[in-house]
């Protein structure tokens, strides 16, 4: 029941459990407006002097949606040419949000910029995963400036460092705190409730159904 | 170069005074650096600014945010899907619909059940949201008044909202942090009544804006703070990723609701107002307009709720692993299920016993993946990426909220010009820091 594929317990309580999904990889063709965008992100990067194949690892159509995974050291170059190729024209980056795969080692950190096309009425992902130890991306503010407080914020809660960030400062949590608090490894914190004698524990202690 | 430092809180700035009058003619090099919040009536919040002036001009201006910020994003990581509404809804406390509805359409094209939801539950979601843009854009108008000192404005705002709340209070319960709008289709369907409430409303709106209309639109003072007041061209908006308003007001006929449609929106009769002027009276303009129109498409989602309906017309999908139980009536103890269906699982029937409390308690597995769903929310584009582990919980929601991509354009727009516009470029903003901080 509700998708329950293991041992059929039903008191629910299964622990906590961290999936790990396996990475995804389309092959093409890709569907809908992608193969367009994917053959004239090729053209734009091979007037780069660029390889397709090098600067992105591998792409993804899932839930009517696609997704370039770049390596970070192309992010750069890539994201100008997604911008300037009038082919392509995604003038308007929605900033970057990060995602922390506790799991999913030597790729812990992932930052993934959700850009859009206005000329073009289009939407593509890009995401740039890198490893907890050496958590470093190419800052996007030269090419887009709306990163700035994106990157501040994805620093501040995840610890991605953006170089070339012209002021890479802590934005939602006091300049002094330690940690990065929406990394997977950081505790939600909390304290324990009183509620008619009763005490309701906080929620990351609570009971839960994985 | 020295630097004196001055402690002045309130109206007391005789010491800043003597000050300056003491270095005389000397002064001319010498900046001035203001630290304005987080606590002051006219940053719509707990914004700070710190300004450096030269005079009456500002050289330099850097917001500082983060004094909202309240863990959102990580405290729906604990909470089931169906959860997560409860806590969204509060980010954007001045659109608070706009949130569940990013959300929700989010967690739905994870689930794969985006054609699945019941076409009322699609008609009730666009009801609630252009009532909310209504709501939002006169307290946007109200509090842009207010901080100009004009207090009437900020009245005649309030006032107008309050029906908007009258009637949110009607239909969900609750005026402002709904949760009404839930994965897989609203929590309830209209009260009696609520029709004809609608009906009164649409009747008395215009007049209302009218008033509105007629105490700004050439009103000299008004004219005078907010006419080629905080400039941001359509090239500023591009590389600082401004949306909403604030874009259409360069001339620029964006707006998702348009250009990419959800719930239904592409079988409404709406228009996109723009303004090519770039500054703060044009987005005051597009704000009026856009009440409007929003008033229009109110209005035909009440011929449609009107209509006759077919027997079976549920406001949330069929799926009965998905769908809350959605008939809910009032009781002695507030809002909760209704009374048919605590006797069906208390004494008809174990099986929905315990459906209902896995329900409930487990929630529902949404499968894994990442999806980015945005909407045209009053302030500009509102995304919501999720991602999913596979589990009854997220993995990770975040939300790009326009507030916090838009108010890094403050500086931009405020740099070089005076610091009594300061207040009209964040007005004209109009930051909701809920949404900003999260």
């Amino acid at each position: 029941m509700f998708g329950t594929e293991t041992t059929g317990d039903t008191s629910g309580y299964g622990g906590l459990k961290v999936r790990t999904p396996p990475p995804l990889s389309s092959e093409p063709p890709y569907g809908s407006y992608f193969d367009e965008v994917v053959s004239a992100t090729g053209a734009a990067l091979e007037a780069a002097a660029l390889n397709f194949g090098t600067a992105v690892e591998r792409v993804v159509v899932a839930y009517g949606e696609l997704t370039l995974h770049v390596r970070r050291e192309h992010l750069v170059e890539v994201c100008r040419r997604l911008r300037d190729d009038p082919a392509l024209a995604f003038e308007l980056c929605g900033g970057v949000s990060g995602v922390h795969y506790l799991a999913d080692a030597g790729r812990e950190l992932h930052a993934v910029y959700h850009l859009l096309s206005i000329t073009h009425n289009r939407r593509l992902r890009l995401e740039v995963s890198v490893p907890d130890a050496d958590p470093h991306v190419p800052s996007l503010v030269a090419v887009y400036p709306t990163c700035d407080w994106h990157e501040r914020e994805t620093w501040d809660f995840f610890g991605i460092v953006f170089d070339g960030h012209p002021a890479l400062t802590r934005i939602e949590m006091p300049d002094d705190w330690k940690g990065h608090p929406q990394r997977k490894d950081y505790p939600l914190g909390g304290i324990p409730v009183e509620y008619r004698g009763a005490t309701v524990p906080p929620p990351d202690e609570r009971r839960s159904y994985a | 170069m020295t630097e004196r430092v001055y402690t002045v809180g309130g109206q007391d700035w005789d010491e800043v005074v003597a000050a300056a009058d003491e270095a005389g003619e000397g002064s001319r090099e010498e900046h001035l650096i203001v630290n304005m919040g987080p606590q002051h009536p006219s940053t719509h919040g707990v914004l700070r600014l710190i300004l450096t002036l030269d005079g009456e001009t500002v050289t330099e201006l850097r917001p500082v945010v983060g004094y909202l910020h309240t863990g959102i994003e990580k405290n729906m990581e604990f909470r089931t899907w169906t959860q997560g509404v409860t806590f969204c809804t509060r980010m954007d406390y001045l659109s608070p619909l706009f949130n569940e509805t990013a959300y929700c359409l989010a967690v739905e094209r994870l689930l794969g059940i985006t054609d699945a939801i019941p076409e009322r539950a699609s008609v009730l979601r666009v009801l609630m949201m252009e009532l909310n843009r209504i709501s939002s854009h006169l307290t946007a108008i109200g509090t842009f008044g207010l901080e100009l000192g004009a207090t009437t404005v900020f009245l005649y705002g309030m006032r107008e909202r309050e029906k908007v709340l009258d009637l949110f209070e009607l239909i969900s319960g609750l005026r402002m942090n709904h949760a009404y709008i839930r994965p897989g289709g609203v929590a309830q369907d209209l009260p009696s009544g609520a029709l004809e409430k609608l009906r009164e409303f649409l009747g008395v709106m215009p007049g209302l804006l009218d008033e509105l209309h007629k105490l700004l639109d050439v009103n000299p003072v008004y004219l005078a703070r907010t006419r080629s007041i905080a400039h941001l061209d359509l090239t500023g908006c591009m590389a600082l990723g401004v949306t909403g308003p604030m874009l259409r007001a360069t001339g620029l006929p964006w707006d998702l609701r348009k250009s990419q449609p959800y719930c239904g929106y592409e079988t409404y009769e709406f228009d996109v107002p723009t303004q090519d002027s770039c500054d703060a009276y044009g987005r005051y303009l597009v704000r009026m307009d856009e009440m409007d129109q929003s008033l229009r498409i109110v209005e035909q989602c009440v011929d449609r709720l009107a209509g006759t309906r077919p027997a079976d017309d549920p406001v949330m999908i069929a799926n009965a692993k998905i769908g809350w139980p959605a008939q809910l009536s009032v009781g002695p103890d507030g809002m909760g299920n209704s009374a048919d269906h605590i006797a069906h699982i208390m004494s008809q029937s174990m099986e929905a016993l315990i459906h209902h409390f896995k329900l409930v308690t487990e929630g529902f597995r949404v499968p894994a993946g990442q999806v980015y769903a945005a909407v045209e929310s009053p302030r500009g584009e509102l995304g919501c990426h999720a991602v999913s582990d596979g589990g009854t919980r997220p993995y990770r929601v975040h939300f790009r909220d326009p507030s916090f991509t838009n108010l890094q354009s403050v500086s931009a727009m405020s740099e070089g010009g005076l610091v009594a516009d300061v207040i009209a470029a964040v007005a004209s903003i109009d930051p909701v820091m809920g949404g900003v901080d999260r």
